[in-house]
Formats: C-alpha cells, structure tokens, sequence
C-alpha cells in the first residue's frame, strides 16, 4: 500500500526534545539530542543498532530517565511530573515493543483487555468487547482472539502488539523495530498497518528502525542518528542525497540487502 | 621495569574489593527495605487486583497439595519410626504421641511447608516475574498506565502469605496421620487415644507461634522471589538467576526466622 498523505500540523508539536544526554557507565548514548515531532506526522529515526535510538523512545515514554534535556510531551514534562500525571500521560501514548511483549499468561483477549480495564473506569463488558473486536479488526487477526502469544507468529505477534496499545486510543505512538525479525512480506504488511494506524486513528508516531524499506515507506520525515546525536533531519531524499561516509553505507547496504 | 608487564602469563583479572562488596551488600539491603516498603504502601490501597490474588492463591496452594500432602505423611510417618527406639529404651513408647506432636507442631510442619514452598513456589515466581522482564512484559505494563508491581508483586506476595498458614496447618494433620500410622500399627493405638494424647502437650502459644511462622515464612518467599525476579537482568542467564536467588535467599531466611520466632515463642511459655 502506497503512503498515503498525511494531515501535518507543523505548528502544533507533540514532543518536543531539547539538549537530552543519556550516558550508561562511561557509555555516552545520547550526546544532545534536539527534535520535534508533529502532530499527525509519522517521523522515523534511522540508525544503526547500539546507536541509542531504542534509548530515546524509552526517555520518552519515561521508562529511562536523561542525565540532561527535557522532554515535553503532550505539553508535560516527562521528567518534571508525579507518579500519576505520568501514568496518566502514558495512556495518550502507545508503545510497541521490538519483541512485542505479550503477556504470556494470557490470551490474545485477555491481553487486549488488561490495560483497558485498568484505565477505563465503570466500563461495561459489552464497551470492552466492542472495543477488543475494533482494535483486532484493524490489525486484521479477529480469528486469533482466543490464542494464547505463544501460538502466533512473529508477525501476528507484532499485530498483537500494536492492537494492544490502539485500544486506549493514544495520541502518540512509539514502535521499537516494528519489523525486526520478519520476513520481506511481513514487513510491507507491518509497514502498511502502521501508515494505517496513522491515518484512521489519527496519531502521531515515532518509528525506531534500521530498515530503510519500513523508513522509506512509513515515515514523513527521517531523523539519522549517528554517534549520540541526530546527523540530517529531512525527507528520505534529503537525508540520503548525500555523500557523508557514515550515511551512504547505511543506505547502500540495506537495498542491496 | 614493571614486573607484571614482563610477565608471560595474563594478568589475572581482579574482582571487586571487600569494600565494594560490603557496599553493594548495603546497597541490596536498602533496596529490599524499599521493596518491601512499597508492598506495604501499594497492597492495601484501592485498586485492588482480587481476582489475581485468588488466580495466586490457588497457584500456590492447591498446586502444591500433592507434593505437601505426601512429604507431610512421609515427615510425621519417618519421625515416629525414627523416634520409637530411643523411647523404647526407656519404656517410654507411651510419650511418643506426644512427641510427635509437639515436633510436628511446633516445629516440623511449618518448616517444612516453608522450605518446599520456597523450592516450589519460590522459584516459580522469581523465575516468571523474571522473564516478564527481560522479555519487557514489565515495561508494557508500566507504559500501558497500569501498575505491574501491584499486578504482580502484590497479588503474589498476598498469595503466598495466605496460603502458606492453610499448608501448614495441613501438613501437621498429614504429618500426624503418618504418625498415627506407625504407632497404630505397632501399639494398636485408636485413632481417638492418639488425638487425645496428641493435643494434650500443646499450648495456645505453640499454636500462635506456628501460624505466626507461617505467615512470615508466606511472605518471606512471596517477597523474596518477586525481589530476584523483578530486578533481573542480562537475558536468560539473569532469569535462571533470580530463580535460584529465591529459592537460596528464601531458605536462608526461613531459617533465620525460624530461629528468631522460636525464641520469642520461648518467652511466653
């Protein structure tokens, strides 16, 4: 499915980050990062694995916490907030995780269910069902509602995944490697899903990657992060019309891949 | 020159000093409190994850009935054949109903429920709390605003101290059964006689006393496996880890506790 044209409001920020480190040990991941993300826009950050891009989503979601920077969210500031604002602030957010994180313990149904009703307060059983056949009909794995994670594949998996976090209707979402570990097909349907997920569901997204076919294809806009800080910033174009030895490897490596 | 950059053989390479082992001790030590201080503070306000805690319960209760049920037979069983010939010297055989029970009792069942629990349970629940987190299940939970440690530590640690004084008060009265067994086959003792000589020794302070130990033994493994598990880290390897962490660390405890509640049961006899 071809990108379709995304409604951008390039005068009303999402997240907003300015001067964020973020060191482990001597390990500096993170050395000033500065970006803004859009509302409606799907903005990719491309980079190479160890290159903190994995680090960024989960300051954000405030999982991590910086050394140094702000991260404003939503007009909160991730690391200025209470216990509750932020678990407030987390429900207008979704997160897919690189390996998907379903409970275990749980079926497909049951995962869908848990933080639904945890977070919505009074609702009814008929609201809740409503609600888990939507999220599923939208990653198209309606049959699957009585599995348990450890009968789907990996890329029903990463469906899962995304239907759990769209069932709290986010404003914002973050994708950790949506297609690391699948195979070529998999990934045009994940690609597909989440340019989907942006145009019926109206959110604004950040996708971490290192697949330049899912950059290509899902973002509006690349970030390249390269040694702890974002090298070009623009459109896949842009980022790649370049001669910079650190850049065009990337480039040449995946399509020739 | 420096000797050791002539030497031909790798330099051995150097783990941590006493004194950063006695500070990371500390360390430890502080975050257990801080743990176990946010059990108390997060358990017993609302929102409150009951249907879990029942899910818990039966995990480790009724799952644990087979192997409690037989090790307990086998315990009161073992004891009393164990323990005839030395009566028996003195003509004694009469005093055994009574010493088994106040073995059984005081110290046998709840000590022994404790320490397969520990094995069972224990290790059960570091090992799945710690795959939940290096699999990032945690993080899902936390980024999903709901609260992981209420949903998985409080309902665990909850279970495992509710169910553990039903297991023990069980394993006595298997245990005592076992008993009964060997003195019924060898003195043909009825089964009323035994009871009566059984529960005339015990006191109020040795049934207090044993359900006080279970209940500290309950949340000794409770809060112990849910520690290893939900600060695991590096992979699997961490998650075998923190299973065996909480077997070794709860057993560990378990003694110490023991030794600590039956002194203070000693000062109200």
């Amino acid at each position: 499915m071809e990108k379709g044209k995304a409604n951008i409001d390039y005068n009303n920020p999402v997240i907003s980050i300015t001067g964020l480190e973020k060191s482990f040990d001597d390990y500096e991941v993170l050395r000033g990062i500065d970006l803004d993300l859009y509302q409606g826009e799907n903005l990719v950050v491309l980079g190479r694995s160890g290159t903190g891009k994995s680090v960024l989503i989960k300051i954000i979601s405030g999982l991590l916490t910086p050394d140094k920077g702000e991260v404003t969210v939503l007009g909160h500031e991730v690391n200025n907030i209470t216990d509750k604002e932020l678990q407030e602030l987390r429900i207008r957010m979704g997160f897919s995780f690189q390996n998907s994180a379903l409970y275990d313990s749980m079926t497909v149904r049951k995962n869908l269910e848990f933080p639904l009703v945890r977070n919505r307060k009074g609702i009814t059983r008929a609201e809740i069902n409503r609600s888990v056949e939507t999220v599923l009909d939208a990653v198209g794995l309606s049959q699957t509602i009585n599995q348990m994670p450890a009968e789907l594949s990996g890329g029903q998996r990463k469906r899962i995944g995304i239907a759990r976090t769209l069932i709290l209707n986010p404003e914002i979402m973050l994708y950790d490697e949506p297609t690391a570990g699948l195979d070529p097909i998999t990934c045009i349907e994940i690609n597909d899903l989440i340019n989907e997920v942006q145009q019926r569901f109206h959110t604004s997204s950040i996708i971490i990657t290192h697949d330049l076919t899912c950059a290509k294809s899902t973002g509006d806009r690349i970030a390249m992060l390269l040694d702890g800080q974002f090298q070009r910033v623009g459109s896949f174009e842009e980022v790649f019309n370049t001669n910079d030895g650190r850049v065009k490897p990337f480039f040449e490596y995946n399509f020739i891949q | 020159m420096d000797t050791a950059t002539t030497s031909s053989a790798p330099a051995a390479k150097k783990g941590p000093s006493i004194k950063q082992r006695l500070a990371s001790t500390f360390v430890t030590l502080y975050n257990i409190n801080k743990f176990i201080l946010r059990f108390f503070k997060e358990a017993f306000l609302p929102p409150f994850e009951l249907k879990e805690v029942m899910r818990q319960c039966y995990e480790t209760g009724v799952r644990s009935f087979t192997l409690i049920t037989f090790t307990g037979f086998i315990t009161g069983l073992i004891f009393t054949k164990q323990s005839r010939p030395s009566l028996s010297n003195f003509g004694a055989q009469s005093w055994l109903p009574s010493l088994v029970s106040i073995a059984i009792m005081r110290a046998l069942a709840p000590l022994v429920t404790a320490l397969i629990a520990a094995g069972k349970v224990g290790s059960s629940i570091g090992a799945e709390i710690g795959s939940m987190r290096v699999t990032e299940q945690i993080d899902a939970m936390e980024v999903s605003g709901t609260k992981p440690f209420k949903y998985l530590v409080c309902t665990r640690v909850l279970a495992t101290t509710l169910t553990l004084p039903i297991l023990a008060t069980y394993t006595g009265f298997v245990a005592l059964l076992g008993g009964y067994l060997n003195v019924s086959v060898n003195e043909g003792t009825s089964y009323t006689t035994f009871m009566e000589q059984v529960f005339e020794p015990l006191t109020f302070v040795d049934f207090a006393a044993s359900l006080a130990k279970s209940i500290v033994f309950g949340f000794t493994i409770g809060i112990v496996g849910c520690y290893q598990g939900y600060f695991s880290t590096k992979g699997t390897e961490g998650v075998g880890k923190a299973a065996n962490g909480a077997v070794v660390t709860a057993m560990f405890l378990i003694f110490v506790e023991e030794i600590l509640i039956v002194q203070i049961a000693g000062w109200f006899r």
